[in-house]
């Protein structure tokens, strides 16, 4: 485990923003952290990130609890992301590195590759508020992943980027997770989870209320919807012998029960002489996991 | 270099390099020099150039009128008003003085007349009656068979000389006022800086937490480190900029005499001593001037300087720490955020005014004493009631809570900074702040 939430609690004030929270984050893996607005999410962050303190449980980075020098094994990319507007480029890193406990030398290398990897060398001694938004997403990401982090933390990292930024960092995302490096990703858009994450945890109100890996979640809500598409017509007692959510002439959106299987479906479409052109489950996307797990935890979503 | 240390570097490499530092470090001082030119300039300016007036004495009291720089005197005997007037006319001249006859000497008043369609200047006018003035005198005196040496010695000048009887300085007559001077001027300086300086900062902390760098900041170093390294470096450019001064003022004043070769002693005296009043000997001023330096040199500058610099490091950190906290609570609008900054604002400005009004009057008064002990008015109260010779141990006390509270308010804000950083989209008023002391880190 790269990191181990272990019974977490914080509040301000009356308000209690994180209750009782664990989870694990596997060695090497992308990390989903989901949740409505409002969840708790940033607080664990925050949490992480070392910036504020549990009120009870613990935090292990890589197996030791969280301490003064964890900030340096970690690299955080919050979502609201601002840069010194005065400060050059080159010294802006260079700050930043040192604060993650580079040397001087170690950060001037370090700068000097991620330049040449973007192909910004000219950058070094240009003003921050000279650079386009674009410009400045990148020197973001370069400022969080300068010090070789064990666990990056990305917060909505593609909001307001443009497609050709969001397809190069998430090329740099993929390469940072495949040398090894942890990543956890908190962010609404669900397509992005499926695509990229192996495992998630969501939280809402303070409390996780669903984890595990992507595909297990997947397949623990599927609701055994099967889509069937013929060449002719469907036979004509496919509606007593089959629950359909819906149908037409040539295709079909059938639930199973839970004690039949695909094959059983598949058979009897066999044995009544229709051709099938295409067979495939339903699974449901994170959306709807989302929607209805927060649904069902109870209150909506605040916003 | 530790964290604390790099944050310090950048905070104060960033604002010396800027440009409006450097313009106003050193244009202060070249406005400082244009001041002192003016004001050289002024005391040397003549307004016009020389008149020339004819005088129409018309009962023969004064002897000729020696002629200075503003005004030549020419005799207009023998010739009726109108007839001068017709020169004033021509050109010839520029006016004419009828100076009536004085009637009886008991009078303390009179009035001569001056003609011309020309208004003649204060300045000259001025002049022109302590000329006149002085010219009745004498002629009142010859009149009046007066012996003029023993009429000069009736005049005797005055001064109070305090003496301490406790203590062994050797108070002169100079010693309040030095005191004065020295002390108006350490509490103007420290008023300006706290109020410059703290805003500065409150500034900055507004900056970071509206640009959100601090969202990157926090999770590299901790929220005191950045609050503290702000304060450190902003107050390190703070004493830069106040050495800077120093030194160039320095150098300033030596310019000046070489830029306008000082000001002109004759047209000063004239300008304030019109007429044939008595003069003071230019050897006693040359003595007073050397007792005014001796009384400079007296004051204990290593005293005056170490105890500045306590309680400039106390009272900027006290104040800026305090602005930090403001400037960490409010959002992005500043004029919503009035209402935070007043309440810090107060206590600066009350201090100003304790030591502007009560102390100029009475610099020990019981007021005094309290205001130079209370942290909050001390830093800007005591280094005026420094130059007083307090005693000893009210010195002492007052640097020791100074101190004391600087640590303490440091730590106050700092509660309330690492609070107030990360929150955003909330209107905070002083109980919300009041209520952040207490989460836990």
């Amino acid at each position: 485990m790269i990191l181990s939430i272990q019974d977490v609690v914080k509040s301000y004030g009356n308000y209690q923003a994180v209750n009782h929270v664990s989870f694990d984050v596997p060695k090497g893996s992308v990390f989903g952290l989901l949740g409505p607005n409002g969840a708790g999410k940033t607080s664990l962050i925050r949490m992480i990130t070392t910036i504020t303190g549990p009120d009870s449980g613990a935090i292990y980075l890589d197996g030791e609890k969280l301490n003064e020098r964890s900030p340096e094994k970690i690299g955080y990319m919050p979502e609201e992301r601002g840069l010194y507007k005065k400060m050059k480029v080159g010294e802006h890193l260079m700050y930043l590195a040192q604060l993650k406990g580079l040397t001087r030398q170690q950060a001037q290398q370090a700068i000097k590759n991620w330049f040449e990897k973007f192909d910004i060398e000219d950058w070094y001694n240009k003003k921050v508020e000279d650079l386009s938004k674009g410009m400045q997403q990148k020197i973001q990401f370069i400022a969080t992943v300068i010090h070789q982090p064990r666990l990056l933390i990305l917060d909505e990292p593609f909001t307001g980027l443009d497609p050709i930024n969001t397809t190069l960092i998430k090329d740099e995302i993929r390469q940072l997770n495949e040398s090894g490096i942890s990543i956890i990703f908190s962010t609404h858009r669900m397509e992005q989870v499926e695509e990229m994450c192996d495992y998630i945890v969501l939280i809402n109100r303070g409390r996780n209320v669903l984890q595990g890996d992507v595909q297990s979640i997947k397949n623990q809500y599927k609701q055994n919807l099967f889509r069937v598409e013929t060449d002719g017509e469907m036979p004509a007692d496919i509606l007593s012998r089959f629950q359909t959510v819906d149908h037409s002439k040539r295709t079909a959106t059938i639930q199973l029960a839970s004690d039949s299987e695909s094959n059983d479906l598949l058979r009897y479409l066999l044995d009544h002489q229709v051709r099938v052109t295409r067979f495939e489950e339903i699974l449901p996307t994170f959306n709807e996991i989302f929607i209805r797990r927060v649904e069902e935890t109870g209150e909506k979503t605040e916003k | 270099m530790s964290k604390l240390g790099l944050i310090i570097r950048r905070e104060y490499l960033t604002r010396v390099t800027k440009k409006s530092f450097i313009i106003g470090t050193l244009l202060a001082p070249l406005g400082l020099l244009v001041y002192m030119l003016v004001i050289v300039g002024l005391t040397k300016y003549e307004s016009g150039g020389q008149l020339t007036v004819a005088l129409l004495d018309e009962a023969g009291m004064l002897k000729q009128i020696p002629d200075d720089k503003a005004v030549r005197y020419v005799s207009g005997a023998g010739k009726t008003l109108d007839q001068l007037k017709e020169e004033v006319k021509e050109k010839k001249i520029d006016g004419v003085l009828r100076i009536p006859p004085l009637g009886s000497f008991q009078k303390k008043e009179h009035t001569i007349f001056y003609y011309s369609d020309d208004r003649l200047a204060p300045e000259k006018s001025g002049a022109i009656e302590g000329k006149i003035a002085g010219k009745i005198r004498d002629f009142k005196i010859d009149s009046l068979r007066i012996d003029r040496k023993s009429l000069e010695t009736l005049d005797t000048e005055v001064s109070i000389d305090p003496e301490s009887i406790s203590g062994t300085e050797d108070d002169s007559k100079y010693t309040a006022g030095i005191g004065l001077a020295i002390g108006g001027v350490m509490a103007f300086i420290m008023f300006f800086m706290v109020m410059l300086y703290g805003q500065m900062v409150m500034k900055s902390v507004m900056e970071e937490k509206t640009n959100r760098i601090v969202e990157v900041m926090m999770s590299s170093v901790r929220p005191f480190d950045l609050m503290l390294g702000k304060i450190i470096g902003a107050g390190a450019v703070g004493l830069t900029q106040v050495l800077c001064w120093v030194v160039l003022s320095g150098a300033v004043t030596m310019l000046v005499p070489l830029f306008v070769g000082g000001p002109d002693p004759a047209a000063m005296q004239g300008a304030m001593n019109p007429g044939n009043m008595p003069m003071p000997d230019p050897d006693q001023m040359q003595g007073e001037g050397m007792r005014l330096m001796a009384e400079l040199a007296k004051q204990n500058w290593g005293m005056i300087a170490f105890s500045f610099i306590i309680f400039f490091l106390g009272g900027y950190f006290i104040y800026s720490s305090l602005f930090a906290a403001i400037g960490s609570a409010m959002g992005d609008d500043l004029g919503e955020g009035q209402s935070l900054v007043l309440p810090v604002m107060i206590p600066i400005i009350l201090a100003f005014y304790i030591t502007v009004f009560a102390g100029v009057r009475n610099p020990n008064s019981g007021l005094m004493v309290f205001a130079s002990m209370f942290p909050l008015f001390s830093p800007i109260v005591m280094p005026f009631r420094m130059a007083f010779n307090p005693p000893w141990w009210q010195v002492g006390l007052s640097l020791l809570l100074v101190v004391i509270s600087a640590f303490f308010f440091v730590w106050l804000a700092g509660r309330i900074y690492r609070v107030g950083i990360l929150l955003y989209g909330k209107k905070v008023n002083l109980k919300e702040i009041s209520k952040w002391l207490f989460y836990k880190g």
